[in-house]
C-alpha cells in the first residue's frame, strides 16, 4: 500500500504496519478455526459449558474478520473490527470467570492472551488510521545520475591520496 | 543579514541577525554564494543532539567569496578569493592538525572545557553545530565569520561551478574517508547502510577505490535508484531481509567491509531491537538508535572492518560486542578530516572522474530554507540534497 504516512515515518509508505495487519489477519483465521473445531473443549475449560455455541460463533467471527483483513484494499476498518471483537471476548471471559472459579488458571491465561492481542490490535489500528489517504506522488527517476561523467571504469583508480598539507602522516 | 536560525525542535526560522565582524586576527568574513542542508543538521532539527541554544545560526556546508580578512591571515587568503569552507575549523599547527587529523584539532574548539568533560578530550570546533563544539555561527546565512581562516579553507578553481565543488566541504570527503578507512581491496564486497547524500558519496568512493561489489541499503525508492545508477546492488530493508540478502551476495560469508552512513536516527521498523530503542529513548535511558551498528556487527565477515561516518551523539545500548570481539572486527569512525582529502578530490572533479552535482535534487533561496528542512527530513518530493542560495 503506497500511502503517505505520518511524520515519524518520514513520508514513506509504511509497509511494516501493513505487513503487521496481514499477520493479524492470518492469526485471526487460525484462532477462529481453532475455536470452531475445539469449541466444546474450550467452552468447558473457560466455564461456558452450556454455551459452547458462543465459542463457535466467535470463531466464525474471527475467521470472517481475518479474511476481510487479508482481502480488503484498506484493512483499517477490519482491524478496528478486531478491536471490537476483543472487547466482546474480554466481556465473555469475564462472565465465565464470574460463574465459578473452576479452571482458574486457564481462565486467567485466556484473559491475559486476549488482552495482549487487544494491545496489538489497537496499536496496529491506530497506526493505520494515522496514514493519510493520499497516494504517494510518483517516484522521481534518478536512474541517469551516476555521478561519473566519463563512466565508472575511468574513475576507478584505487588509492586515496592524502593532501599535501599533511606533513606527518601516521 | 538573513540567516537560518535554530529555535528548538522542528523550529528553524529565516531571520535577520547582526552581520558578523572580524573578532580575531586570523578571521575572515565570507559572503556565502551557496550552502547546503546536511543530514547532520537533521539531528539538530529533530533535537537529537543537545547543546544548541535559541538563536544559533545553522549550517556547516557552505562556500563563497572572501570579503574581509583579519591582520593575522598574512596573505594566505585574499579578499575576492573563492573558497569552500570545511565544516571542521582547523588551526593547522597543533599536533593533530599536522598529522592530518583535522576534525580533532586541539585548538579550534573555544568551549574546550565542555568537550573535555563530555568526551574526555576535546575535538575540533565546528560551524553551526552545538556549543559542545564551539558554538560557532553557521553558514546558512548571507555572511559567515571563518575563524583560523588562513588554514580553514579550500581554494577552488574558477572553472568549476558552485554545484560541483560545494560538497568538498563535507559530504564528498565524508563518503571518501568512510571508504578509505575501510581499506578496500579489489576482492571486497562493501555494504553501505543508508543512501542519503553521505551514502551516495560513500557508494561512489568505494567503487573509485576499487571495490569488487558495492551493496546499498535503504528503503526510499528514489535513493535506491540513485545508488543503482552508480552501479550498486540494492537492498530495500522494508521488503527484504538485509542479513539474508547480504549473505546470499557473498556466498554466505558476509561482506568484508560494512559502512554505516545512517547514524543515530535509524528507522524504527517492527524489529524487536527497533522497538526496544524507541522505548528506551522515550524513558531517556538511551540517546541514539544503534540498529545499523548491530546489524553490521552481525553480518560482517570475521576479520572485516566497520567504518562509521554516520553520527552518534551519546549513549547506545545492547551492542553485541561479544560478537564484534570474537569475530575480530576493526572499527573505524570519526568526523571527517576534510582537508586531508580535498587536494585529491578537487583534482578528480577537475579531471571529470566524478561530478558531485549529481546528488542535488532541490535548489532555492534562504527564505524557503525552513520548509526545505522538512522536505529533506521527510524525504518528500524525491528530495535527496538541498542547496540554498542566500
Ligand atoms: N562523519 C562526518 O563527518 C559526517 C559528515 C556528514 C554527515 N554525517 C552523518 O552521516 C549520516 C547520513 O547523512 P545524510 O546526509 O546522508 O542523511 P540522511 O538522513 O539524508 O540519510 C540517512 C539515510 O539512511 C536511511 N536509513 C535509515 N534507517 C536505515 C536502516 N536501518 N538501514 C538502512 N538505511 C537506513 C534513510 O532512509 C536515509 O536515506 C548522518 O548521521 C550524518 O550526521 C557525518
Ligand atoms: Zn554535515
Ligand atoms: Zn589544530
Amino acid at each position: 500500500m503506497r500511502y503517505k504516512t505520518n511524520l515519524s515515518q518520514r513520508g514513506q509508505a509504511d509497509t511494516a504496519t501493513y505487513r503487521f495487519a496481514q499477520g493479524l489477519g492470518i492469526f485471526s483465521i487460525v484462532l477462529g478455526l481453532f475455536e470452531v473445531v475445539c469449541g466444546r473443549w474450550l467452552g468447558r475449560l473457560l466455564g461456558l459449558e452450556d454455551k459452547e455455541y458462543i465459542v463457535r460463533l466467535y470463531g466464525g467471527r474471527e475467521i470472517l474478520t481475518g479474511v476481510a483483513i487479508l482481502a480488503a484494499k484498506d484493512p483499517t476498518p477490519w482491524v478496528w473490527g478486531r478491536v471490537a471483537g476483543d472487547a466482546l471476548d474480554i466481556g465473555t471471559l469475564a462472565c465465565g470467570y464470574a460463574r465459578d472459579r473452576d479452571n482458574i488458571g486457564s481462565k486467567v491465561t485466556a484473559l491475559a492472551a486476549v488482552t495482549g492481542a487487544t494491545a496489538a490490535d489497537v496499536y496496529c489500528a491506530a497506526k493505520l488510521s494515522g496514514e493519510s489517504r493520499l497516494p504517494l506522488p510518483p517516484v522521481k527517476d534518478y536512474s541517469n545520475r551516476s555521478g561519473f561523467p566519463n563512466g565508472m571504469p575511468r574513475a576507478k583508480t584505487g588509492t586515496a591520496f592524502v593532501s599535501e598539507v599533511v606533513v606527518e602522516t601516521v | 543579514m538573513r540567516a537560518l536560525v535554530w529555535h528548538g525542535k522542528e523550529d528553524i526560522r529565516c531571520e535577520t541577525v547582526p552581520d558578523p565582524k572580524i573578532e580575531e586576527p586570523r578571521d575572515a568574513i565570507v559572503k556565502v554564494t551557496s550552502c547546503a542542508i546536511c543530514g547532520s543538521d537533521l539531528h539538530l532539527y529533530d533535537h537529537f543532539m543537545i547543546g544548541m541554544k535559541k538563536g544559533d545560526v545553522m549550517g556547516h556546508e557552505f562556500m563563497g567569496e572572501v570579503v574581509d580578512v583579519g591582520p593575522g591571515v598574512n596573505g594566505r587568503l585574499k579578499v575576492g578569493e573563492r573558497v569552500v569552507v570545511p565544516f571542521t575549523i582547523i588551526c593547522g599547527e597543533c599536533e593533530q592538525c599536522r598529522r592530518g587529523n583535522f576534525s580533532l584539532c586541539e585548538r579550534s574548539n573555544r568551549n574546550k572545557e565542555k568537550a573535555d568533560t563530555v568526551f574526555g578530550h576535546t575535538t575540533a570546533g565546528l560551524f553551526g553545530y552545538t556549543h559542545l563544539t564551539g558554538g560557532y555561527s553557521g553558514g546558512q546565512a548571507e555572511y559567515v565569520r571563518v575563524p583560523f581562516a588562513d588554514t580553514t579553507h579550500i581554494k577552488v578553481p574558477e572553472s568549476l561551478s558552485d554545484e560541483q565543488v560545494l560538497f568538498l566541504g563535507d559530504i564528498f570527503p565524508t563518503g571518501w574517508q568512510a571508504a578509505a578507512q575501510a581499506e578496500i581491496e579489489p576482492t571486497d564486497t562493501v555494504a553501505v547502510w543508508g543512501c542519503g547524500p553521505v551514502g551516495q558519496f560513500t557508494i561512489r568512493s568505494a567503487m573509485m577505490q576499487g571495490a569488487r561489489q558495492v551493496v546499498a541499503i535503504d528503503r526510499v525508492p528514489e535513493r535506491l535508484t540513485m545508488a543503482e545508477a552508480a552501479g550498486a546492488t540494492t537492498i530495500n530493508f522494508d521488503s527484504e531481509s538485509v542479513v539474508e540478502r547480504l549473505n546470499d551476495l557473498t556466498d554466505g560469508k558476509g561482506p568484508e567491509k560494512c559502512i554505516d552512513a545512517v547514524g543515530m536516527e535509524s528507522h524504527v521498523t517492527s524489529t524487536v531491537d527497533g522497538i526496544y530503542d524507541r522505548v528506551k529513548q522515550a524513558l531517556m535511558l538511551e540517546t541514539d538508535r544503534p540498529h545499523v551498528l548491530r546489524e553490521m556487527i552481525y553480518v560482517c565477515r570475521p576479520g572485516g572492518t566497520l567504518s562509521i561516518p554516520g553520527v552518534y551523539g551519546g549513549l547506545i545500548d545492547k551492542v553485541p560486542f561479544g560478537a564484534a570481539m570474537n569475530k575480530g572486527l576493526t572499527f573505524r569512525m570519526g568526523q571527517t578530516h576534510v582537508n586531508r582529502w580535498t587536494d585529491d578530490l578537487t583534482r578528480r572533479i577537475e579531471q571529470g572522474e566524478i561530478d558531485p552535482s549529481f546528488v542535488i535534487t532541490h535548489q532555492c533561496g534562504l527564505d524557503d530554507g525552513p520548509e526545505m528542512y522538512k522536505t529533506f527530513r521527510d524525504k518528500e518530493d524525491g528530495c535527496i540534497k538541498v542547496v540554498l542560495r542566500p
